[in-house]
């Protein structure tokens, strides 16, 4: 065989690493730029809150950590943002205690950028553990899983919270997830209460979640660091997600090269051998 | 200024230091991924106290208890007592080296747990997901639209062949062995997608912690 290929199928796994990284730095730091065009599981997303009347209140769920941060933060940017800019209303909780710092900031951030006020248009609920019986409790009671914000001041001294009672007060759950939360806000919040949920998530957990997508269980679904790009690219602005999905591209492309480099060298020596 | 300049830099070595791991294990990456593990196990600890039993157990019920105030404890917040315990009998589980005969008390709380998961789980499911995923799969095969026709042949082949793929009870030969090997055609390309979902979600993440680098630390970009 070739001493090519046998340098191919012997190829220190490192020099991958090197030639990632380059694909991965030289596009940032070139600020290498590409159209995105949303995807219209991400577009029927932003109409579905584009389309709630001026005041509407959101239930966001921060239900992943730091180590999912590059995805699916900049979708919570990109969300708090069109919310805000709509004049509509944030009710955040978390059922990943890790994730609490997480929603914390980008809820402050936003809201400083639009003006807005800390009780009255959004408020913070914090973390409670029990996933499944917060979720079906703040169906029947909303106070029973959520008496207070995180400061321990009572719901009903917050206006954004006062005529909170139940999902019928909720014009969405949206869900921005990293591992099975969202099974649990279809689950026990969409079939039960029929509250509408828009499920954000990792890339990795988005083939989990397009069956709900198809049977209509979840309004809309933003994918991935792709959907984060959409989202922005809706709302109108460049951020992180945007500028990653150049690199993102880029080093898709190093990928593709490198598994069929990897399987004709394969193949080629297979056949000699 | 100074101080965000520190954490930022700190940030930035222990991602340094976990990129290390990719040459070959090391002292750095071991390091920062005690660090990761033991403030996450913290950081949970602080949040279960602080959101959960701090202001569901302690303010409601045990400090009105011990300050004597008895009249000020609620019909409902009595009721605390009875998770409370359970608490206490899930902690007999620690007691392995110590007391292993008192290990068996844990089974109490645990047996709650599980069926208190069990009931919830079995009718979330068969509410939340199969009932509404075998209506999803209700689907016209002859519509106007020829896109619109072929999506749902292929929803409707899809759904049968893999759940035929799935059924072990009859050997898989003649019409069965074809609709099975159709099944994991469809299996396949639904692994195939939740691969290339997973290598799109690493590489997301590897772009995030390069821009943090690039951007935050080094203000290159």
């Amino acid at each position: 065989m070739n001493t090519f290929w046998i340098r191919v199928q012997q190829m220190d796994r490192r020099i991958l690493y090197i030639v990632l990284a380059l694909g991965v730095l030289v596009p940032i730091l070139a600020r290498w730029k590409m159209d995105i065009h949303p995807s219209p599981e991400v577009k029927k997303a932003y109409d579905f809150i584009e389309a709630q009347p001026e005041g509407s209140t959101f239930l966001i769920s921060i239900d992943y950590d730091a180590a999912s941060m590059p995805e699916v933060q900049p979708m919570l940017h990109a969300i708090l943002r069109h919310i805000f800019r709509k004049n509509d209303r944030v009710l955040m909780i978390a059922h990943w205690p890790l994730g609490v710092p997480l929603g914390q900031l980008a809820l402050e951030e936003e809201a400083r950028r639009a003006g807005k006020v800390y009780g009255k248009d959004y408020a913070f609920l914090g973390f409670r553990p029990g996933l499944a019986a917060v979720i079906v409790n703040m169906g029947k009671d909303f106070r029973s899983a959520f008496s207070e914000d995180y400061k321990g001041t009572p719901l009903d001294s917050l206006p954004v919270a006062r005529g909170i009672r139940n999902y019928d007060q909720i014009a969405a759950v949206i869900g921005l997830e990293a591992g099975s939360v969202g099974d649990a806000w279809v689950q026990y919040a969409q079939a039960r209460y029929g509250v509408h949920v828009i499920l954000g998530s990792t890339a990795v957990v988005a083939p989990d979640y397009y069956p709900y997508l198809q049977a209509n269980q979840i309004v809309a679904l933003i994918g991935g660091l792709k959907g984060a790009a959409d989202y922005e690219r809706l709302v109108g602005y460049v951020g992180t997600a945007s500028t990653g999905m150049t690199t993102q591209s880029v080093v898709h492309l190093l990928l593709i090269g490198f598994i069929l480099l990897g399987n004709l060298a394969y193949a080629l020596g297979r056949r000699q051998s | 200024m100074m101080v965000e300049m520190f954490w930022t830099t700190v940030a930035a070595l222990l991602t340094l230091a976990i990129f290390s791991f990719l040459y070959e294990d090391n002292p750095f990456y071991k390091i920062a991924e005690h660090i990761y593990v033991g403030s996450s196990a913290a950081f949970m600890f602080i949040y279960v106290l602080y959101f959960d039993l701090w202001p569901k157990l302690w303010t409601p019920f045990f400090s009105k208890l011990f300050h004597g105030n008895l009249s000020g404890i609620t019909s409902s917040q009595w009721w605390l007592i009875i998770p409370t315990i359970l608490s206490v009998m899930m902690l007999t589980r620690l007691l392995g080296h110590v007391a292993p005969q008192a290990m068996w008390i844990s089974r109490w709380p645990i047996a709650f747990t599980v069926g208190v998961g069990s009931g919830l789980g079995i009718t979330g499911t068969l509410q939340g997901i199969l009932v509404p995923q075998i209506n999803a799969t209700f689907l016209p095969l002859w519509t106007s639209s020829i896109l619109h026709t072929f999506n749902n042949w292929i929803i409707v082949f899809g759904t049968l062949t893999t759940l035929a793929y799935f059924y072990f009870s009859v050997e898989h030969k003649g019409v069965l062995g074809g609709m099975a090997r159709a099944g994991i055609v469809f299996i396949m390309v639904g692994f195939g997608a939740s691969f290339g979902y997973t290598v799109m979600a690493r590489v997301s993440l590897l772009i995030g912690r390069v821009y943090f680098l690039v951007h935050n630390w080094l203000h290159l970009v």
